[in-house]
């Protein structure tokens, strides 16, 4: 009977929660498992910047440095320089207004605690979350310090990691958009708008088109 | 509108100028035209009767999940190599030139993976909602079939689609200007729904989307914007998602750009400060030539482009043609697009096509003669706020040429008298 009772009851739920529209705590649906704190971690991986999220465990850049050759320096390289295509880690402080700005986290990031983040979750390519927290740690360190930013002997860990100030911390702003002046819709120009166009920029000359031949065909 | 399309029309139908002033001084030379004899070889009744006339095709066994005939092989998803390290963490692009109407097919849509394509077992995947909630829950992809659907027509478009034109023409190919774009009608339960099933605290601003691939992207979406349109889809264009849409459930915010709709969703944690992940620090923020850059930059603007005359359709000989387009913008409906046959000195609306729907493509079609001399193609979107799309030099003038993303910028394409389209930049 309760049970039969519990179904009709989360039905009747469902359609007067549709009925009723907007509610942000609406009454709870029969529908799913409730969790655990327990359960919610192993998966629970996200690292914010106040901390929240870091998990216990440590590591120094001494520490970090082998792990890092082993795990990373095939596409970072030994010093974070970068090889090949993949992604410079290292350097690039004060390149942001060049014509070949280097976003590395010395230049850019504006938050250490996203390199604990971004490694644990994802690095090394391709065996995301295969690294111990310990490592995550020291392999952050060694980035940090191979930047200047802490020395070899640093202890990064769940208290330490938030504090560290990143060179680009106030780097970012919200977005202004729309940036654009605006044009008067009304009064946008219809005839004799401009009065010469010059072309600036041929795509055929530069010629990085793949399958060029192809396109050209409409194949 | 005296120059809407009148597709019934057979001389259009049958490639011949429906100018005005051809059909009251020129109609007995079309006529002729028709009757002669290059005309029917060329366009005229074959000789022979076709295989497929004179003999019997498959049944209906052959084929139990169809295919797109043979003779459109050529339409797929293309890459540039370069553009990427690996092909894993990479993007190919849709063949806009190839397509039609405003849905792009499931098969044919831009994918953008960042730790290569997921293969996801539904059985064992699940939605977790946590953080600042009442009741923490997990779902499994039957529970979520028990909650109300919604189906919505949106567009979702990489940050980064046009981004390698800031510094100049760079692609000669619509497939590679404006391809990280696709539109479909989404199937799913409303983010509002999941969160009022869990409960949202009180003081709560900011959603974490995680995906379950290799790069677990994480991404921070204000809590707002998930109350307001958002979905978690599990079926696009009337199909279960393909798994390089994110199969079997993924995040769809309209008018949001493409890497916050999150793929093989598995987590939304609702907290009251976002997380400044790799994806909202590093990558998809706008570098200005101050050096400062714009954060969570969340909006598609509007943007429109030709998809034909382009450089993959080229023009074949003067006469009738039809200028075919795509309008959309991230703000809402399209309100009006504009083309202009001479690099922007003087415009033309276009007719817009129905639907016109908000935070989708919006199609535009609109007759053209070629007189076989140069010409420089360019259309404008204008969005139901006002916002008229850019050219590329008033955007470079805020944003420079190191920013990457965002670029909605008037895309030219320059008519050669060859008939050959090449993709340009106009000052």
């Amino acid at each position: 009977m309760s049970r039969l009772h519990n179904v009709l009851l989360a039905v009747a739920t469902t359609m007067a929660l549709s009925a009723a529209g907007p509610a942000l705590a609406g009454p709870p649906l029969e529908i799913g498992t409730p969790l655990t704190p327990e359960e919610i971690a192993r998966w629970d991986i996200a690292v914010r910047p106040d901390g929240k999220g870091l998990p216990p465990g440590s590591g120094t850049a001494r520490q970090g440095d082998p792990i890092y050759q082993e795990k990373c320096a095939v596409c970072h390289g030994e010093f974070g320089e970068g090889a090949g295509r993949w992604p410079q880690l290292v350097g690039g402080q004060g390149t942001l207004t060049s014509d070949n700005p280097a976003k590395t986290p010395g230049s850019y990031w504006p938050y250490a605690t996203t390199l604990f983040d971004y490694i644990r979750r994802a690095m090394p390519f391709g065996a995301g979350q295969s690294l111990s927290n310990d490592e995550v740690y020291a392999i952050t360190a060694y980035l940090l310090s191979e930047e200047g930013i802490i020395a070899a002997d640093t202890v990064v860990d769940a208290r330490t990691l938030p504090a560290i100030a990143m060179p680009n911390r106030d780097g970012f702003i919200e977005d202004p958009r729309p940036d654009v002046p605006k044009a008067k819709v009304a009064e946008l120009c219809m005839t004799n708008c401009v009065e010469k166009v010059t072309i600036t920029g041929h795509a055929r000359k530069i010629d990085v088109t793949p399958d060029k031949q192809a396109a050209a065909r409409g194949e | 509108m005296t120059d809407r399309p009148r597709p019934h029309n057979p001389l259009i139908q049958s490639g011949i100028s429906l100018d005005r002033r051809a059909l009251l001084t020129g109609a007995a030379g079309a006529v002729a035209a028709l009757g002669s004899a290059a005309t029917a070889r060329a366009g005229g009744i074959p000789k022979e009767l076709p295989d497929w006339t004179t003999g019997m095709g498959p049944g209906v066994t052959d084929e139990p999940y169809g295919t797109p005939s043979k003779f459109e092989a050529h339409v797929v998803r293309r890459n540039v190599e370069w553009l990427t390290a690996s092909t894993e963490s990479s993007i190919n692009f849709t063949p806009l030139q190839d397509l039609n109407g405003i849905l792009t097919p499931n098969g044919l849509f831009f994918e953008r993976h960042h730790s290569g394509r997921a293969d996801v077992d539904p059985a064992q995947h699940r939605l977790v909602i946590h953080g600042m909630v009442e009741r923490p829950v997990s779902l499994t992809m039957e529970d979520l079939q028990r909650l109300p659907p919604v189906d919505r027509i949106a567009f979702t478009e990489c940050a980064a689609n046009g981004g390698m034109e800031w510094r100049g023409a760079q692609l000669n190919g619509v497939q590679f200007v404006r391809g990280m774009l696709g539109c479909a009608q989404w199937t799913g339960v409303s983010v509002r729904t999941l969160l009022e099933h869990a409960g949202v605290r009180p003081g709560a601003k900011w959603v974490l989307a995680e995906g379950a691939d290799n790069a677990a992207l994480d991404r921070s979406i204000p809590l707002d914007k998930m109350l307001d349109d958002a979905i978690v889809a599990y079926a696009q264009n009337g199909e279960r998602l393909r798994p390089g849409q994110g199969y079997p459930i993924r995040l769809v915010l309209p008018g949001y750009e493409g890497n916050m709709w999150v793929k093989w969703l598995r987590r939304l944690e609702v907290g009251d400060q976002p997380w400044y992940t790799r994806w909202e620090t590093s990558k998809y923020t706008d570098l200005l030539p101050t050096g400062k850059a714009i954060k969570f930059s969340f909006v598609q603007e509007a943007n429109s482009v030709i998809t034909s005359p382009s450089p993959e359709k080229p023009l074949n000989g003067p006469g009738q043609y039809v200028i075919r387009g795509l309008a959309w913008s991230g703000n809402g409906r399209v309100a009006r697009v504009d083309v202009s046959t001479d690099g922007g000195k003087n415009w033309v609306q276009a007719p817009l096509q129905e639907p016109v729907l908000p935070k989708a493509l919006t199609r535009f079609y609109l007759p053209w003669r070629w007189d076989g001399g140069s010409a420089l193609l360019q259309c404008r979107a204008i969005d139901e706020t006002g916002y008229v799309q850019p050219t590329i030099e008033a955007l470079r003038n805020v944003r420079g040429r190191n920013s990457i993303y965002h670029n909605n910028s008037i895309i030219t394409w320059l008519i050669n008298p060859s008939g050959e389209v090449e993709n340009v930049q106009v000052a």
